[in-house]
């Protein structure tokens, strides 16, 4: 792969000038570089300021650690929801026609449209103790304002159409002949699903699942609206980061800040290795094979 | 394994797609439905194989209704236009996947399974490329593929969706009698829709002309396309010159040139009207000098002398433009040239005449 850059080009005659590629690439990586790697060092270097020691106190800081445990588990409830509703609505609008099949595409935009300190009034409004509904949860020793649900529920609302969104468009262009010559050959509904539907959505579900957990993981405004901010039990860690940081207490708000970011770049690291993972063992070793399997 | 039709109907929204169609298909028959597309033959596969549901009637496998039989218990091989080969697996995955998706107890032993794709794949010449991808195989090779994909689940019923459709001339050509000689080995039922008449003409035991849901004729080769049961059929089956005349007392006249209707396929005895004379390109011939009643005049327009016929596009006297195919031989004793005048006398015994 590192090798495609020097080979010569396929058609010569289609071929750029030397210096209009090495320009082109030039800029690219200087825009990356202003524009990503500085401000992720910037994230370090601030947290690491005031020393390593101070470093891990920030992070060991029983409401940091409550605010990490939150964000986690929020996206541990959100993200598998969210992939198995984009699964079964992808699959619904790209196989069937219905009617509302256009109200639905439009239902599905809506967390789009909407800013999301709006999604969280909604629910405020909704489930909050002065609403019919709030109140009847309230009366059973249920709250969602200003606690987890709340969290969890605007969190879900936000990151509801990502993974539906990603699988649309790819479950339409791979069409339903291979799902029918799989029932045809006698495979079960399920057996099709996991042998054929999925394996041909696979990036798709994949690039949808990280889109869905960092979204999940960095939610801000909805959140805001619904948590409350009580520290150490309601708040994730965009809300606490933003709390150290209006407290002057900027080491710290970067410690946690390069938590979430280390969070972000695992995510991406695991969709990697899920990637390379799939990618047949036989086409790995023509690589830009592999490459166009994986794009 | 034999399969019946009754009175089938499928309509999509308002458009009617297979209309009370009713056809018998014998057990080791190849047997072709052709028509347009639009007409309802990949429809009517499909409401065989079970992927559709058809509104009103029966199909039934051996004689037993399999209305209420599920797609996976009909046990028919579907073979699909663009082949359907599964993308994320190779060959040998592929042609194995019916055998994988067995019932647990049903299912063979691993090794069973690698010899009976293998079996299956030096069937259809393309053992070596069991490691490969579909994406990595010609059009023809992922047809071969699919086939065998099919035969792996042993079917007792072969479904083909213009099967040969996407391939270009030369390939089609080979897979075309490579399937028949397959089909003489295994006598597997077989049913293949194609909108090619050549292939059904070559391919298949009986031909089903389909025209708008319906069947127009069912024969074979040498009966559809020498006995047309109707126009529609006769146009179809080949290139036809389309005169409009009038019929007085059982001749028909194109212009001032009469035909004698004798031996012709005159239908429901025409007596006097309107009528249309539809004339083969071969059945036409060209003369230098008229000869009274029975001839009418032509200008050439263009030769085509490549091919086993020279194709000679003339336009008649009244306009119309007119196809007419000749030997090499009476090409060359014609000299025939862009803008001579001719004469065109249609061979009488074999006119289709249809009263409007």
């Amino acid at each position: 792969m590192a090798g495609q850059s020097q080979r010569e080009p396929q058609r010569p005659g289609a071929a750029d000038p030397p210096w209009v590629r090495r320009a082109l690439i030039a800029i690219a990586l200087v825009f990356l570089a202003l524009f990503l790697f500085v401000p992720v060092i910037a994230v370090f270097a601030e947290a690491l300021r005031k020393g390593i020691g101070a470093y891990f106190a920030a992070i060991a800081d029983p409401e940091a650690r409550a605010a990490i445990r939150l964000t986690l588990m929020t996206a541990a409830i959100a993200v598998p929801l969210n992939v198995t509703f984009g699964v079964g609505a992808s699959w619904a609008i790209a196989r069937f026609d219905f009617a509302g099949k256009q109200t639905l595409l439009t239902l599905i935009d809506i967390p789009f449209s909407v800013s999301p300190v709006i999604s969280g009034m909604l629910f405020v409004l909704l489930l909050g103790v002065r609403a019919p509904l709030g109140a009847l949860l309230a009366d059973h020793g249920i709250r969602v304002i200003f606690a987890e649900p709340g969290i969890v529920l605007a969190t879900i609302f936000v990151t509801f159409p990502l993974a539906a969104r990603e699988l649309i468009p790819i479950m339409q262009a791979v069409g339903s002949e291979e799902e029918e010559a799989a029932m045809v050959l006698g495979a079960s509904g399920w057996q099709m699903f996991f042998r054929v539907t999925i394996p041909n959505v696979k990036w798709g579900l994949l690039y949808g699942l990280v889109l869905c957990n960092a979204r999940a993981m960095g939610e801000f405004g909805a959140v805001s609206v619904v948590s409350g901010h009580i520290r150490g039990q309601t708040n994730t860690m965009p809300l606490y980061i933003e709390i150290l940081y209006n407290d002057y207490q900027f080491a710290a708000a970067f410690a946690v800040s390069s938590i979430l970011t280390l969070l972000a770049i695992a995510t991406l690291i695991a969709k990697r290795f899920l990637q390379r993972r799939a990618v047949p063992a036989k086409l790995e070793k023509h690589d830009d094979l592999a490459v166009k399997v994986a794009a | 394994m034999s399969i019946e039709l009754r009175n089938i109907s499928k309509k999509f929204g308002d458009f009617v797609a297979v209309d009370n169609l009713s056809l018998h298909v014998e057990t080791g028959e190849l047997v072709a439905l052709l028509g347009l597309s639009g007409s309802g033959k990949t429809t009517l596969l499909r409401i065989i194989a079970g992927l559709e549901t058809p509104d009103a009637g029966e199909v039934l496998f051996g004689g037993e209704d399999a209305s209420d039989v599920s797609i996976r218990e009909r046990k028919v091989g579907f073979v699909f236009q663009h082949y359907a080969l599964f993308r994320h697996m190779t060959v040998f995955e592929n042609v194995a996947f019916g055998l994988r998706v067995m019932p647990r107890r049903a299912r063979p032993a691993e090794a069973i399974i690698a010899r009976r794709v293998h079996e299956l794949l030096k069937l259809v010449q393309l053992d070596f490329l069991a490691d490969r991808y579909p994406s990595q195989l010609s059009g023809g090779q992922r047809q071969r593929v699919a086939l065998a994909r099919t035969l792996a689940v042993e079917p007792k019923v072969l479904l083909l969706d213009e099967p040969f459709g996407a391939l270009d001339a030369k390939v089609r050509q080979e897979l075309r009698r490579w399937l028949r000689r397959l089909h003489d080995e295994i006598k597997i039922t077989s049913v293949f829709v194609t909108h090619d008449q050549e292939e059904a003409l070559e391919l298949a035991n009986r031909i089903v002309v389909m025209s708008q849901g319906r069947i127009e004729q069912i024969g074979t080769a040498e009966e559809v396309y020498h006995h047309p049961a109707n126009a529609f059929v006769y146009n179809f089956l080949g290139n036809v010159n389309l005169f409009h005349g009038r019929i007085e007392d059982g001749r028909v006249f194109i212009g001032d040139t009469a035909v004698e209707l004798d031996n012709t396929h005159a239908h429901a005895h025409p007596q006097t009207g309107k009528a249309v004379l539809y004339v083969r390109p071969h059945l036409l011939e060209i003369v230098m000098q008229p000869n009274g009643k029975q001839t009418f005049a032509a200008t050439v327009k263009s030769i085509n002398p490549a091919g086993p016929q020279v194709k000679v596009e003339l336009v008649a006297e009244w306009g119309d433009m007119v196809q007419v195919e000749i030997d090499h031989e009476r090409y060359q004793a014609l000299h025939l040239e862009p803008g001579a005048k001719v004469f065109l006398r249609p061979k009488e015994q074999q006119l289709f005449v249809y009263q409007i």
